[in-house]
């Protein structure tokens, strides 16, 4: 998040796009409806009739995919009726007049046209975002599982910076982080192309000082995506995979796929906390700790670094991860001597200008949020303050609509979507043990509008056959009109209906998310 | 008999709550919101109010594995430790470091996931190292 959780309570619009926010972020959605207590405007776009969409003051459902259409709609009007904020666009960035460009082709009428939202609420989405004194953008998973995910993002911060929504309190553009430790995971360099920070692995001068920091030789070649070590060991070029916490197996695209990859591996190593289905095709299973065995940090998704405790002891044999690591390593050949995960993240800050003044005695209390340089800086809770881009100048893209990668036809007439429920969390492995949360939501339902339904003779409860060109499944189907005609959508949590058994590998060119989001499926009632 | 209240951070959304684990005698047994949390301000949704619920399952891992005549069987850390290690080097001496590959995790700690690309990186050689960001 550019911005505070805290600061949308204080906002005078809030755009939701692509983010369930009651279901898989609760505590945020609060932050929301505190909002609109206070008369701010809600704005909610969503291909599903979502819960925050009962207090919206425009709620539109967009056809899947057509997103980039959406966004470029709205910004075409709001320089049709002058409501962009010349000033910041001079002052703090570049690039405009090519988007000002594209932005012809995006009248209200065709933008209608592409994503089935009248030309009024997209009129009516200009005037609340672009004129409210402070208005702020919050996105999720829909915005990006797409092979336009990049472009998606892009044009967010085309229309934040065209109405100079960003960089002061309560705007921003606010991307809702999916998993406890996401931020931190990037932030610490579990990316192919960076260090911790990011600083980049192709940079010889940060080459160096890594080299310098760690004694030993490094590379500045950008390593392997996760889809990219997989067709790597596919096609022999991948022998080892070294999998720490994480599940692909029913986390990653086209499961038949991941299976063959981690059965032709020479080596799996899985370390985790429990029997996951990835652990099962692995060669060696190192038994981890959850967060409530050990000591540590995690960073949320307005960048605060925030304490962990350990409340009990590691159960039976198990042992601490990063000891695990440690000994791997040392045992490899490559000596690591830490004595506690405060020794380890007294290196992390040596080596990170942003976590630079975080040490664990600072951490009591609220944390702090990044960057965070030196011991006498109290944390940052909002980027770009007054246009001061990273970069320098804030940079305009101008990004066409391009549709899906698989769109539907005869053979596969309807459209599919993924997501989550809420009371479950990613791929079931923790969640699914507890037994309260499994209660609530014991198995997979397939959301399915009635009038489709009635086609094929289906109801509420009855199983139906789910057919993409990667695979099939069986599940329970639910009528329900939250979900419009000719789309279906199901949770991915759930092993036995695994909904990553249809979904499609198509990747963003750029970043390489794949495109869980869209997909084009039969649907046949079980007889 | 011992009773305990652990102040810590959530494992499941972005959002990092702050609550407290109670546990009486090293066993898990409920979970306490944190009114002072500057994220949560005392409140949890659903997930957060049961999350001392999985910890202690037990199905959980408590052994290493290897697997030997195709089946998964325990073995001491010392044996998972070193077969791990010795199969690593062997490996990168056969087909050069780009040819292991590691998946970070976006459910471990900040100073775990710093010690796994650490590792790649300068005792392994690669870059090869990736999480789970886009899904």
């Amino acid at each position: 998040m550019t911005n505070s959780i805290d600061e949308l309570e204080n906002t005078d619009c809030i755009f939701v796009i692509g983010s369930n926010t009651t279901s898989s972020h609760p505590i945020i959605a609060t932050r929301i409806f505190r909002a609109k207590q206070k008369g701010a405007k809600i704005i909610v776009a969503d291909p599903r009739k979502i819960q925050l969409g009962m207090l919206a003051d425009v709620e539109v459902q967009q056809n899947l995919g057509t997103d980039v259409a959406l966004l470029n709609g709205i910004m075409h009007v709001i320089m049709d009726r002058g409501w962009h904020k010349q000033e910041f666009i001079d002052a703090h960035t570049e690039g405009f007049d090519a988007v000002k460009e594209v932005l012809k082709n995006y009248p209200p009428d065709k933008v209608s046209e592409i994503t089935g939202v009248s030309a009024d609420d997209i009129v009516k989405i200009a005037e609340y975002y672009a004129t409210s004194e402070a208005s702020s953008i919050v996105y999720c998973m829909g915005i990006t599982q797409h092979t336009t995910g990049v472009d998606n993002v892009k044009s967010l911060a085309n229309l934040a910076m065209m109405t100079g929504q960003i960089g002061r309190e309560n705007t921003g553009v606010n991307p809702l982080r999916g998993q406890n430790n996401v931020q931190g995971a990037c932030d610490m360099g579990g990316l192919p192309g960076v260090y911790t920070g990011y600083q980049a692995v192709t940079v010889p001068e940060v080459q160096k000082k890594f080299e310098a920091a760690w004694g030993a030789s490094l590379s500045n070649k950008v390593g392997l995506t996760i889809p990219e070590m997989m067709s790597g060991v596919m096609s022999g070029s991948v022998k080892a995979l070294y999998i720490l916490g994480e599940n692909p197996m029913v986390s990653d695209p086209d499961t038949h796929h991941v299976e063959k990859a981690l059965k032709a591996a020479e080596l799996v190593i899985v370390q985790d906390i429990f029997r996951t289905p990835t652990a099962e095709l692995a060669h060696v299973v190192l038994p981890g700790v959850s967060f409530a065995e050990k000591d540590g940090t995690f960073s949320n998704t307005e960048r605060r670094v925030l304490k962990v405790r350990q409340a009990v002891a590691p159960m039976g044999d198990a042992r601490h991860d990063w000891e695990i690591i440690q000994d791997i390593s040392t045992r490899f050949g490559y000596a690591m001597h830490y004595d506690s995960p405060e020794a380890i993240m007294k290196e992390i800050s040596s080596v990170t200008p942003s976590y630079g003044g975080i040490t664990y005695a600072r951490l009591e209390g609220d944390g702090l949020q990044w960057p965070c340089p030196n011991a006498e800086h109290s944390g940052t809770k909002f980027l770009h303050k007054g246009g001061a881009f990273t970069r320098g100048k804030g940079m305009f893209f101008p990004i066409e609509y391009k549709a899906p990668a698989e769109v539907v036809d005869e053979e596969y007439p309807l459209w599919l979507t993924t997501g989550r429920v809420f009371a479950h969390y990613h791929t079931g492995t923790m969640t699914r043990r507890a037994e309260a949360l499994n209660c609530e939501i014991p198995e997979a339902i397939l959301e399915v509008n009635p009038a489709d339904a009635g086609k094929l003779g289906i109801r509420t409860g009855d199983w139906v056959y789910l057919t993409t060109r990667r695979g099939k499944i069986a599940v329970k189907a639910q009528l329900t009109d939250w979900i419009k005609e000719s789309i279906v959508f199901m949770p991915f949590h759930f092993v036995e209906a695994n909904a990553n058994v249809l979904t499609n590998t198509a990747l963003d060119p750029i970043c390489k998310i794949p495109e869980l989001k869209v997909c084009a499926v039969k649907l046949e009632k079980v007889q | 008999m011992e009773y305990k209240t652990t102040l810590t951070t959530c494992p499941y959304c972005g959002c990092g709550c702050g609550f407290y684990l109670e546990s009486i005698d090293g066993r898990l047994v409920g979970t306490i919101p944190s009114k002072t949390s500057p994220v949560n301000k005392g409140k949890l949704c659903i997930k957060g109010w049961n999350v001392h619920e999985f910890v202690q399952h037990p199905n959980r891992l408590t052994r290493p594995l290897v697997r030997k005549n195709g089946e998964l069987q325990e073995v001491s850390w010392d044996e998972a430790l070193d077969y791990t290690a010795d199969k690593l080097r062997n490996i990168k001496e056969a087909s050069g470091p780009d040819s292991i590959a590691f998946f970070a995790s976006a459910k471990v700690s900040n100073e775990e996931n710093y010690l796994l690309q650490k590792f790649a990186r300068a005792g392994v050689g690669t870059n090869n190292i990736d999480h789970c960001a886009r899904l």
